[in-house]
């Protein structure tokens, strides 16, 4: 082989091979690529994860409903429910949802629940401004606890969406506890579990199962 | 010299004043160490035969449990693991290294090199493939069985419900994807640096440009593919969360990888084919190849399309509207090029003087029953039509019409083609036919009525499925046993055609156009140590 020829071949493999091990990172690089795209469209369901802003209008002249479900990880010995199963508001509107969560284990377990919307298009419509799903739940053995959501649709969700499905799945990351959680974006005062349980507490008596109205309170 | 078979070629080359390293090696050690592409060829077609038959054993047994309904001979968990590497072996273990194998043989012939431009990388990437796979099937027998998640490992099957052999996998699927990686990059050398002097781009015969092409979709891909098994293995065993929603992952994600990955995969394992026919088609219709240039810019589209559609695999995954029909768009624009080389090969056969010898009936029977596989294809890719058919043995039966009767029937008409030219021998004719009539009738009986299960909702990968669809099954089982008998009559053929035979001409076809045939067969040990002139 000439020397000339082996010159040329070796320029090619270095520009090949670079190729390869960018198209390696590319696989890689898919991943923060999807979550951003995700979270600027809203599409497959990922609903925003930090709290927003509350809202200022309400629309009466529309009614969306929203539909709560909720599943646990298999193997994670957890209790987890929703208090209603729907709740009807006007967009703009700021409600107050529970859920109940309690651990059947005899030990310690750290949950995380991760919210997904359907259709995933009016993912973007519905917004936490407090959320039990923006921190870790930690529960001793046989405890039980009520965990909040206050969230609004927004006024300018599409005609066509009158039902919303937020589902919760709950998953046991007590081996991985981390303080990742905490570095979400959110007022400290909302960080207070104790501050939200008690009066989420309240908001369930009142409510009366329909988590009624004490958003002002919030 | 002319008419030498490989044996007395070395033997009549030992005299002479030679170095050792130009003769082959006796021995096992002659395959070790070979860095002759011609050898290596071989390997790789040897070993792809093997997997064909292991992968098919496989298949056997699927179709032996589905031929009944309910649980008869294997658990539900070993048939996840057989269709998992029924399909695994069958992409990578049989189609990809054939096809690999019929590039290291042909190429050089076909361009004038004197081999391939990395012979000794090209020992290389043929030895890892064995280790890959024994590595695979290994993981059959590890405690909690081997991979049961399918072929496409979607998460969180292949991760948080794997068995603890996943980790074989992962390192299997690394190796093979070097394995191409590495055969590609000397494609595309090859190619681009050692034709022979005059032999311009436009002038290189359609099955280079073709695996050109192909080679270059593998550089692009295959790293993909080795960066998801990556992410499979340390969500595993690691603890990261690429597709565990728990840690802020998602399963979507994978889905959205693998298919950038798998989409053009599929091309991968189609474009080496319509080089093939391209070029068997021409030879036995004594007319020269219609359109030319218009199949070199249409495998050029192919694949340029082919990463503009890989979702069209998740339609039901919950996409915004505008999402699917461009997805369902891009996937029809892939059926215009594709229908440009169909019509060229029709129009190649117009008022050709036809015969029809194994290769060409291969080979017609190639495009038709491709372009059902193709058709099938259509109907899944119309977006509302595909809820319905998404996960069905509609699905299975699209699949299996490209590869089987389409990447698997243009790597038979090859070897029936090329056979006289590898061995020096002819192939008996009459077995030749016998396998391609008993191919034809059972690959249908086994593959079509696969259609109308899927469309009356049979699920694919269940290993019990509900009565009515029990009829089709048996019959479905009936074709698949005699599809798979009857390839050990390719295999007696082959046995046959390497141990003797008619004597071959150098060019036993007489319509076949290209260099490899102006060489005297079988094709000596080295060939074009001086360029040939190009016409």
């Amino acid at each position: 082989m000439s020397q000339l020829l082996q010159q040329k071949n070796q320029r090619l493999i270095v520009k090949l091979s670079t190729a390869i091990v960018l198209m390696f990172g590319f696989g890689f690089a898919l991943v923060p690529l999807y979550d951003v795209f995700c979270q600027v469209t809203g599409l497959n369901g990922r609903s925003i994860v930090k709290a927003s802003e509350q809202s200022m209008t309400i629309d009466t002249t529309r009614t969306v409903r929203l539909q709560l479900m909720t599943s646990v990880a298999p193997g994670m010995s957890w209790e987890f429910t929703p208090e209603v199963n729907y709740i009807d508001v006007h967009p703009g509107e700021n409600k107050v949802v529970q859920f109940k969560a309690r651990n059947l284990s005899n030990r310690l377990i750290v949950g995380q629940a991760v919210p997904s919307v359907s259709p995933g298009l009016g993912a973007n419509y519905l917004n936490k401004t407090e959320c039990f799903c923006f921190k870790q739940q930690q529960l001793n053995a046989g405890e039980q606890t009520t965990m909040g959501l206050v969230f609004f649709i927004s006024g300018d969700i599409p005609k066509d969406i009158n039902t919303l499905t937020l589902s919760y799945t709950l998953f046991d990351v007590t081996e991985q506890k981390t303080d990742s959680a905490d570095t979400e974006h959110m007022d400290s005062e909302h960080m207070d579990s104790e501050h939200m349980d008690s009066e989420h507490m309240d908001s369930a008596h009142t409510g009366s199962g329909h988590a009624g109205s004490v958003h002002a309170g919030i | 010299m002319e008419n030498t078979t490989l044996q007395d070629h070395s033997e009549g080359n030992s005299d002479q004043h030679n170095s050792s390293h130009h003769q082959p090696a006796k021995g096992i050690m002659r395959w070790i160490l070979t860095t002759n592409h011609k050898d290596i060829g071989t390997l790789y077609l040897c070993f792809s035969f093997l997997m064909f038959l292991v992968g098919g054993a496989m298949a056997m047994v699927i179709r032996a449990e589905l031929y009944q309904p309910g649980l008869q001979i294997v658990e539900p968990n070993f048939f996840n693991q057989m269709t998992t590497v029924h399909g695994l072996i069958m992409v990578f273990g049989a189609v990809m290294p054939a096809f690999t194998g019929l590039a290291n043989w042909l190429i050089p012939m076909m361009i004038g090199a004197p081999d391939m431009a990395l012979p000794r990388m090209n020992n290389w990437s043929f030895w890892i493939l064995p280790m890959a796979f024994t590595i695979l099937l290994s993981s059959l027998f590890m405690e909690g069985g081997g991979p049961n998640f399918g072929w496409t490992f979607y998460a969180p099957l292949s991760t948080t419900y794997s068995p603890d052999s996943t980790a074989l996998f992962v390192f299997a699927i690394h190796i093979m994807g070097i394995s191409s990686i590495l055969g590609a990059i000397n494609v595309v050398v090859t190619i681009i640096n050692m034709r022979a002097p005059g032999m311009t781009y436009m002038k290189m015969p359609l099955f280079v440009w073709t695996w050109l092409i192909t080679a270059f979709l593998l550089i692009a891909v295959m790293p993909v593919l080795a960066a998801t098994v990556t992410m499979v293995l340390t969500d595993k065993y690691f603890g990261t969360s690429f597709f565990a929603a728990a840690g802020g992952g998602d399963p979507v994600l994978f889905q959205h990888i693998f298919w950038f990955f798998g989409h053009p995969e599929v091309y991968i394992m189609i474009l080496p084919s319509f080089g093939i026919i391209s070029a068997i088609i021409p030879a036995f219709s004594r007319k020269k190849l219609f359109g030319y240039s218009s199949m070199v810019y249409a495998t050029a589209s192919i694949a340029v399309l082919s990463f503009t559609v890989w979702a069209h695999h998740m339609f039901t995954t919950g996409m915004p509207v505008a999402a699917e029909l461009f997805f369902m768009y891009c996937t029809m624009l892939i059926s215009v090029p594709t229908g440009v080389k169909v019509f060229n090969w029709v129009a190649t056969m117009w008022r050709g003087s036809l015969t029809f010898e194994t290769p060409m009936l291969f080979a017609i029977a190639f495009i038709v029953l491709f372009t059902i596989g193709g058709f099938s294809g259509l109907m899944l890719a119309i977006t509302p039509a595909d809820f319905q058919y998404h996960d069905t043995y509609f699905v299975v039966a699209h699949f299996h019409y490209v590869l089987v009767t389409g990447a698997i029937f243009s790597i038979m008409a090859a070897a029936y083609y090329w056979l006289p030219k590898w061995t020096g021998h002819m192939y008996d004719e009459r077995l030749g036919k016998i396998h391609f009539w008993c191919s034809l009738i059972s690959v249908n009986v086994l593959f079509f009525p696969m259609h109308f299960l899927g469309l009356a909702g049979m699920p694919r990968r269940v290993p019990d499925y509900a009565l009515q669809f029990a009829d089709f099954n048996q019959l479905v089982s009936l074709g698949g046993f005699a599809f798979g008998l009857s390839q050990l009559i390719f295999l007696v053929v082959l046995v046959k055609c390497v141990r003797g035979g008619d004597k071959a001409p150098a060019k036993p076809w007489e319509g076949a156009e290209g260099l490899e045939w102006d060489m005297p067969s079988p094709a000596p040990y080295h060939s074009h140590t001086t360029p040939p002139e190009i016409k």
